[in-house]
C-alpha cells in the first residue's frame, strides 16, 4: 500500500520455523487459481528446515492461509471438506465445541490442512490411528499440466499416495476432505508418570500402547549414567462425559516471545537447569487428572514465536524413527551418540509408532520416534551426520518436515521408497515445475 | 442481528461474517461472483450456531443497478435487515494507477462514487425500517494526502468525509454510521506488499469491528494502534511530509 512497503531488500529472505533463512519471499493468495505457476505452496510454515522454502531460481512461495473456507461438513458422517489453508486452530475453534476433532493432530495447532497432508503428520495416537493421510478421503489438486483434478485412496491412488507425505512436490493441494473424529467430551483424561531411565521409559511406552490411545513423553537427554534419559511419560484418552467438567475448556492464553534471545541463553547450563526442574516438578511418581486438550496436545502453542528463544542462529529439530528391529536398547544408544557430541536439547520426545502408512514418503514406521530440538552451533552439521549414521545403521529414517542438515547420500540410504516416489512425481510433473529448496538439496532436483 | 455484508467473500469481510454467524447473527453475503458466494455460504453455514441463517446475493460495486435489488434480496431472505457492511473496494498501487488512466477511473468510481451510491441505498433502506447501522470500510489512507496513496487516498478521504456527514445528519433519526479505517491488514488486497510494523490479521480486525458495530462507534481504527500512528502522521508539518516516503 505504501511505497516504502513495496521496496523489497535486494535479497529477500524467507525461513521455516527453525529461523534458518533462504532466498525468496512469501506471498499470500486468497484465490489460489491466480497462482498456478508457483513452484511451491506452504501453509503456516511450521516445518523447521527448508521444506517450505522455494527454489532459488524461482524464489516465491505462496502462503495458502487466506484460502481457509470450510466447504462441506456433514454432522452425521463427520466428513469435512475445506480449502487447504484452513488451520487446525480454526478447525478446533469451530468444531471442538460441537464434539468433533481432527483424527490426528501434530504438536501444534498452527498448521494448515494442506501442510498436514504434505507432511503426512502424525501425533500421540499414531500407534492406533496412523498418520493424517490415512483419514483423507479426497484431495483437489493442480498437477504439472495445470489441470485441476480430484484424487483419493480410490481415485488416482498413485498420485494420492505420492502427495500424502510428498512435501508439496507433486502439485498444489487446493482442497482437503477428511474424516473428523467424534469425541465424547472436550477434555482429556491423562495419567503421567515419572520414569527413572530411558530403558524403563521405552518399556513402559510399549506397555501402554494397547491400553492408551494416546501416548507421549519427554526425556532429559543431558543426564548420564544410571539416570540417562529419565523422563515423564504421559498417557491420555478423551474423557468420558461423566468424568469431564461440564464447561468448555478455556483456550490457552496467548503470549508472545517478544524478541530474538541472545545466544548464551540456551547454553548447556540453562538446559540442565530446565530439565532438572521439569523432571522434579513431577514430584509424585504417578499422577492422574483431567486436562484441557490445548495444554495436552499443544503445550508450546501458548507462547507465540517461541522459536525466537533459540537465538539469532536459529535451530533445527532432529526427528528420526527407529524400527522395532533396532531393539529396546536403541533409544539409549541413540542418546549415547548425542551425548558424545555434546548435544543439548530442551525438548526430547520419544513416541511410539504404529505400522508404516501408504504415503510414499510418509515418515513413521513400526518402532519408536525420537525428536530433539537443537540450537544451531558450529558443530551442528557433524552432530546430524553422526545421528544419521546411527539411524542408517539401524535401518530407520529421518523426518523431512524437520530436516535442514541431512546430506543427499544419507537420505538416499534411508529411503528405499524414493525411486518409486520420483517415478510417480515425474509422471505428473515431468518438467519439475514443483520443487523446494529441500527437494533440490535432498532429491537432486535441478536448481 | 441481521446483516448484509458487501465483500463478505474475502478478507476482512469474510472474517467479520464468520464472527457474526458464530455468535448467531444472520448474514447475507453480497459479492460479484456466484461461485465465490456459494463457497462462502458453505463456509459460514458450517460455522454458524444452530438456527442461524446464511444467504447470498449478487452485487457488484461496478454495477449500480444491482444495489437496490441486492439489499432488497437480503432483506427479503432474512425477513429483516438492521446492519449493512461494506468491505469491498478496488486497490492498486500509486505507480500502477499513474500509468493507467482507465484503472484510475475505475478505482475512483468504485471506491468513491459507487460506494456512496450503495450507501445511499442502504441509508434509505435502514431509515425506512426506523433504525439500523451502516458500517463502511474506508482507510487510514484517507487521513492525509501522502505520496504512496495519492489517488486511493483521495477516494477514501472523500468516503470518510461522506460517512462523517451521514453520521451527523442521521444518527438522531436512528441510523448509526461506523467508519472503519484499517491500517495495513494482511489480506489478499495487500498481497505482495511488504508488511510494515503493526500489520494486522483479518480476524483480529473483525473482532474490533464487530464490537464497534454493536456499540455504534463512529470512527474505528484497526488494528487500534493505527489511531496513534495516524495522529503522528497528521501532526507532521508539510515540509516534513514532502520529504518522507510515506
Amino acid at each position: 500500500m505504501y511505497e516504502y512497503l513495496m521496496s523489497h531488500s535486494p535479497e529477500p529472505q524467507v525461513s521455516g520455523w527453525g529461523n534458518l533463512p533462504g532466498p525468496g519471499r512469501e506471498v499470500r493468495a486468497e484465490d489460489l487459481t491466480q497462482v498456478w505457476d508457483a513452484p511451491l505452496f506452504r501453509g503456516l510454515a511450521r516445518s523447521y528446515g527448508d521444506s517450505s522454502l522455494p527454489p532459488p531460481s524461482r524464489p516465491v512461495v505462496v502462503s495458502t492461509v487466506l484460502a481457509d473456507r470450510v466447504l462441506k461438513f456433514d454432522e452425521s458422517t463427520g466428513i469435512l471438506r475445506a480449502e487447504c489453508g484452513l488451520s487446525l486452530a480454526e478447525l478446533n475453534r469451530a468444531f471442538l465445541p460441537r464434539g468433533f476433532f481432527t483424527p490426528v493432530t501434530p504438536g501444534t495447532q498452527f498448521v494448515t490442512l494442506g501442510g498436514m497432508v504434505a507432511a503426512d503428520v502424525h501425533g500421540k495416537n499414531h500407534h492406533v490411528e496412523g498418520c493424517f493421510g490415512q483419514h483423507v478421503t479426497r484431495l483437489k489438486m493442480r498437477v504439472g499440466s495445470g489441470q485441476v483434478l480430484e484424487c483419493g485412496p480410490d481415485l488416482e491412488p498413485e498420485l494420492f499416495w505420492a502427495t500424502v507425505g510428498g512435501m508439496g512436490l507433486t502439485g498444489h493441494i487446493l482442497e482437503v476432505e477428511f474424516q473428523m473424529a467424534r469425541i465424547p467430551s472436550p477434555w482429556i483424561w491423562m495419567e503421567s508418570e515419572r520414569v527413572p531411565d530411558v530403558d524403563t521409559y521405552v518399556r513402559k511406552l510399549k506397555e501402554a500402547a494397547p491400553e492408551w490411545p494416546m501416548t507421549v513423553g519427554w526425556i532429559d537427554c543431558l543426564s548420564t549414567g544410571k539416570n540417562m534419559g529419565r523422563g515423564i511419560l504421559m498417557k491420555g484418552r478423551w474423557a468420558h462425559p461423566a468424568q469431564a467438567p461440564q464447561h468448555f475448556p478455556r483456550p490457552l492464553p496467548n503470549l508472545v516471545f517478544p524478541f530474538t534471545a541472545p545466544q548464551f541463553l540456551l547454553g548447556r547450563q540453562t538446559v540442565q537447569a530446565f530439565n532438572f526442574g521439569y523432571y522434579w516438578k513431577h514430584f509424585r511418581k504417578k499422577h492422574e487428572r483431567i486436562v484441557d486438550p490445548f495444554s495436552f496436545f499443544y503445550p508450546l502453542d501458548f507462547v507465540r514465536d517461541w522459536n525466537r528463544a533459540y537465538g539469532p542462529r536459529g535451530f533445527t529439530q532432529y526427528q528420526c524413527v527407529l524400527p522395532e528391529s533396532a531393539g529396546e536398547g536403541a533409544a539409549r544408544r541413540f542418546l549415547e551418540v548425542l551425548t558424545r557430541r555434546g548435544g543439548a536439547s530442551f525438548l526430547c520426545v520419544i513416541k511410539d509408532c504404529g505400522p508404516q502408512g501408504k504415503g510414499l514418503l510418509s515418515f513413521p514406521m513400526k518402532g519408536m520416534s525420537i525428536a530433539l530440538d537443537i540450537a544451531v552451533r558450529d558443530n551442528t552439521q557433524a552432530l546430524i551426520d553422526d545421528l544419521n549414521a546411527f539411524v542408517i545403521a539401524e535401518k530407520g529414517r529421518m523426518y523431512l518436515a524437520k530436516d535442514a542438515f541431512t546430506r543427499k547420500e544419507d537420505f538416499e540410504k534411508m529411503e528405499p521408497r524414493l525411486a518409486e516416489f520420483q517415478r510417480v512425481r515425474q509422471k505428473w510433473d515431468p518438467t519439475f515445475k514443483f520443487k523446494s529448496a529441500q527437494s533440490i538439496r535432498l532429491l537432486g532436483d535441478p536448481p | 442481528m441481521k446483516a448484509a455484508v458487501l465483500g463478505g467473500t474475502r478478507g476482512m469481510g469474510r472474517a467479520l461474517a464468520r464472527r457474526m454467524v458464530e455468535r448467531g447473527d444472520w448474514v447475507t453475503v453480497l459479492g460479484r461472483d456466484g461461485e465465490e458466494l456459494s463457497r462462502s455460504v458453505a463456509d459460514l453455514s458450517a460455522r454458524a450456531t444452530p438456527g442461524t441463517q446464511v444467504h447470498s446475493a449478487v452485487c457488484d460495486l461496478e454495477k449500480t443497478a444491482q444495489f437496490g435489488p441486492a439489499l432488497e434480496a437480503a432483506d427479503h431472505a432474512m425477513g429483516g435487515l438492521d446492519v449493512v457492511v461494506v468491505t469491498a473496494a478496488v486497490f492498486a498501487t500509486q505507480d500502477k494507477l499513474e500509468d493507467d488512466a482507465a484503472l484510475t477511473q475505475k478505482l475512483l468510481t468504485v471506491d468513491f462514487a459507487n460506494t456512496i451510491v450503495f450507501c445511499e441505498e442502504a441509508r434509505k433502506k435502514l431509515l425506512g425500517k426506523g433504525k439500523g447501522t451502516l458500517c463502511v470500510f474506508s482507510s487510514v489512507a484517507g487521513d492525509r494526502g501522502r505520496k504512496p496513496v495519492v489517488l486511493y487516498g483521495a477516494a477514501k478521504a472523500g468516503l470518510s468525509h461522506y460517512l462523517e456527514g451521514l453520521d451527523h445528519k442521521f444518527r438522531q433519526q436512528g441510523l448509526k454510521t461506523v467508519c472503519v479505517k484499517p491500517g495495513f491488514v494482511r489480506t489478499g488486497m495487500t498481497d505482495g506488499l511488504k508488511a510494515p510494523p503493526f500489520a494486522g490479521e483479518p480476524d483480529e480486525v473483525a473482532a474490533v469491528v464487530l464490537q464497534a458495530i454493536d456499540e455504534g462507534t463512529p470512527v474505528v481504527y484497526v488494528p487500534p494502534i493505527w489511531r496513534l500512528v495516524m495522529t503522528a502522521i497528521k501532526a507532521l508539518p508539510r515540509f516534513a511530509m514532502r520529504r518522507v516516503g510515506f
